[in-house]
C-alpha cells in the first residue's frame, strides 16, 4: 500500500479514463438525447480497435485506420437502427441483437481472439509508453483531451442545427417530432451512427493505448459508459447546463470512473470484482431518481410553483 | 379544402379486443370553415384527427387535403399540411427544449432538415418574441426557458402558436383544453379563436363541451359509432341551443344523450 504506487498509475488512468470518455459521449448521444439504451456498443467497442489494428498491420496510416474504424462504427450503428426502426424491434433487443452478431464479425475481422500491435514498430497515435519521457506534443493524455475537445465542439455545433434540433426533438417527444414534420425513424438511425462511430472511434485509440484488440475488450462498455454519464451528471450537473459542457461532464465522468477505479485496486482489491462494483454503482446511480420520486416528492413538492 | 371519403379502421381486428372505431365515415370542409365535433367516448373523434394526421395507415377510403391524396403519406409527411394540438399538454411540445427552440422547430415544419443551417437564427428569436407576446403570459421574457417548467395551459398557448407559426392547411384540435381546469380552458380557447380567425385557419375542433361546441365555429358535427350522425351549419349553427342539439340527437340516433359530462361541462 505504498501511496507513491497510487500516483505512478494516476496518469496512465487519466489517459484510459480520457479514452473511455469519448465512448461515453457516444453513450451520452444515445441513452440521453434519443433515450435509447443502446446495447451494441458492447461489440462495437471492440470492432473499431479491431478495424483499426488490422488496417495497421497491414500497413496502413494510423489516421486512415481510426477513419476506416470510425466508419465501421457507423455500420454498427445503422443495423441496429434498421433492426428498430424499420423491423419493429424493441432499441433494446435491437442492440443484444447487433452485439452478438459482432461477436463473429469482430472474430472474422482479427482472424483470431486477440492481435497485437508493437508500439516500436508501429507509428501509433496513443499508447501507454508515451505517457512519461515523450515530447509534450506526443503525450497520450494531451491528444486524447484535444481529440475530446474537438469532437465536442463538432458535436455542439451539429446539436444546434437544424437537423441536430430535429434529432433532440425526436429523443423528447417523438409524437411532437412527427407532428412537426420530423422523419423519427431517420433521426433515431442517424443519433445511433454517430453513437456508434464516437464508440468504434474511441475503441480504436484503446487498442492502440493498450497495443492490442481484443474480442471481449468491449465486454461491460455500456455499463462504464453509463457509470460516465451518470458520475458526470451527479458532480457537474447542477453547474454545467450548456450543451458543451454536459459533454464534457461525461468525458470528466469517465476520468472520474477510471481514476476510483485505480484507487479501488490500489487498496488491494481483486479486479475479478471490478465489473460487479461497476454494476452495482450505476444500479444504485440509476435507482436514485426513481427513489426520489417515490418516496419523497409528494412531500417536498412546492404548491404549482413555476421555476423560471 | 378536407374531403374525407368513406374511411374505415378498426383496432385489433380478429381479436377479442376488435373496435371498429371509424364506420365509413365521409366529411367534406370548405376553406375557412371552423368545425367542432361532439360525440360520446368511444364515437370515434379522435380517431378520425389521428387518421387525418397519418398516426396509422386507414383499412378503406381515401383522405385529400387541398386536392392532394394523403391516404398513404407516413404522418411525418403529412405534417406540412397540417397543425396539430393535444389533448396531453405534454404531447405537443419537446419538454427538455427551450420555448424558442420548439418553435423554431414548428416554423421548419415541411422543410427538409439540413445540417448545414442552423436551428434558431437571431430574427426568428425577434419574431418569435413578437409572437410570444401576444399571447399575454409573459412567456416572451422566458423564451430560453424548458417548456417542460410551463403550466399546461401556457404549454397549450404555445402548441397553437407553433401550430400556426407556418400557416397549415388545416389545423386539427383534439379536445386541446380537456385537461386544463376551466378558467384556463376559457383563456386557451380564447386565444385559439383569435389565432384561428387572424389566420384564416380551416378547423377542426374536437371538444367534450356541448356549450363550447356551439359557440365556436361555424360549423357543428356530432359523431357516432365512427360516422357523422348531425351535420349542422350556417343560420342553423347559429340560432343552436343546447336544448336544440340534445333533441336533434336523439332523433338522429334513436337514444338518449348519455355523456353528463358534455352536458354539463
Amino acid at each position: 500500500m505504498d501511496i507513491s504506487n497510487l500516483f505512478t498509475a494516476m496518469p496512465g488512468a487519466l489517459a484510459q479514463g480520457l479514452v473511455w470518455g469519448i465512448m461515453a459521449i457516444g453513450v451520452f448521444i444515445t441513452f440521453r438525447i434519443l433515450d435509447i439504451a443502446d446495447l451494441s456498443v458492447d461489440g462495437t467497442m471492440c470492432t473499431g480497435g479491431a478495424v483499426c489494428i488490422m488496417l495497421m498491420q497491414n500497413g496502413w496510416n494510423v489516421w486512415f485506420a481510426m477513419a476506416a474504424a470510425l466508419v465501421a462504427g457507423l455500420l454498427v450503428g445503422l443495423v441496429t437502427g434498421l433492426f428498430h426502426t424499420t423491423m419493429g424491434i424493441p432499441a433494446i433487443l435491437a442492440g443484444i441483437l447487433t452485439q452478438l452478431g459482432l461477436w463473429s464479425v469482430n472474430l472474422a475481422i482479427m482472424g483470431k481472439s486477440n492481435q497485437a500491435i508493437n508500439v516500436d514498430k508501429y507509428d501509433l497515435l496513443v499508447s501507454l509508453r508515451y505517457i512519461r519521457n515523450v515530447p509534450i506534443w506526443r503525450n497520450t493524455i494531451l491528444v486524447v483531451a484535444v481529440i475530446t475537445i474537438v469532437l465536442i465542439a463538432v458535436l455542439y455545433i451539429f446539436f444546434g442545427t437544424e437537423l441536430g434540433c430535429s434529432l433532440r426533438a425526436t429523443g423528447c417527444n417523438s409524437n411532437m417530432a412527427r407532428a412537426q414534420g420530423i422523419n423519427t425513424d431517420f433521426n433515431k438511425i442517424l443519433g445511433l451512427m454517430i453513437s456508434n462511430g464516437l464508440v468504434a472511434f474511441s475503441s480504436a485509440l484503446l487498442s492502440q493505448y493498450q497495443g492490442y484488440a481484443d474480442a471481449s475488450m468491449g465486454k461491460g462498455a455500456i455499463v462504464i459508459g453509463l457509470a460516465a454519464v451518470i458520475i458526470g451528471e451527479a458532480i457537474f450537473g447542477r453547474i454545467f447546463r450548456n450543451f458543451a459542457l454536459r459533454l464534457f461532464s461525461v468525458a470528466l465522468g469517465s476520468v472520474i470512473y477510471y481514476l476510483v477505479i485505480q484507487t479501488v485496486l490500489w487498496f488491494g482489491i481483486d479486479a475479478n470484482w471490478l465489473k460487479l462494483l461497476s454494476a452495482l454503482v450505476v444500479a444504485v446511480a440509476l435507482a436514485i431518481p426513481h427513489l426520489k420520486g417515490k418516496y419523497f416528492t409528494s412531500v417536498k413538492r412546492p404548491v404549482a410553483k413555476e421555476v423560471d | 379544402m378536407l374531403v374525407i371519403d368513406n374511411i374505415y379502421k378498426t383496432f385489433n381486428p380478429g381479436t377479442v379486443n376488435e373496435k371498429t372505431a371509424l364506420n365509413g365515415l365521409s366529411l367534406t370542409l370548405e376553406e375557412g370553415d371552423f368545425v367542432t365535433v361532439i360525440g360520446g367516448n368511444g364515437a370515434g373523434k379522435s380517431t378520425m384527427l389521428n387518421a387525418i394526421a397519418g398516426v396509422w395507415p386507414v383499412d378503406g377510403g381515401s383522405i385529400l387535403i387541398d386536392g392532394i391524396d394523403v391516404t398513404k403519406l407516413p404522418e411525418h409527411k403529412r405534417a406540412k399540411y397540417l397543425g396539430r394540438v393535444f389533448q396531453d399538454p405534454m404531447t405537443g411540445t419537446a419538454a427538455s427544449m427551450e420555448i424558442q427552440e420548439n418553435l423554431a422547430l414548428a416554423k421548419r415544419r415541411g422543410n427538409c432538415r439540413r445540417f448545414y443551417r442552423t436551428g434558431i437564427t437571431s430574427e426568428e428569436k425577434k419574431e418569435y418574441y413578437d409572437l410570444l407576446e401576444t399571447l399575454g403570459l409573459g412567456l416572451e421574457k422566458r423564451m430560453t426557458s424548458k417548456v417542460g417548467l410551463l403550466s399546461g395551459g401556457q404549454r397549450q398557448a404555445v402548441t397553437l402558436l407553433m401550430a400556426s407559426l407556418k400557416k397549415p392547411k388545416l389545423l386539427l384540435l383534439d379536445e386541446h383544453t380537456a385537461a386544463l381546469d376551466p378558467k384556463t380552458a376559457a383563456k386557451v380557447l380564447e386565444t385559439t379563436d383569435r389565432i384561428v380567425n387572424s389566420n384564416k385557419l380551416t378547423t377542426v375542433m374536437i371538444t367534450h363541451n356541448m356549450k363550447d361546441a356551439i359557440a365556436h365555429g361555424n360549423r357543428l358535427v356530432m359523431m357516432m359509432d365512427g360516422k357523422i350522425i348531425l351535420d349542422i351549419k350556417g343560420e342553423e349553427k347559429k340560432q343552436l341551443t343546447v336544448t336544440d342539439l340534445l333533441r336533434k340527437f336523439e332523433i338522429a340516433s334513436g337514444e338518449e344523450f348519455a355523456s353528463d359530462k358534455a352536458i354539463l361541462g
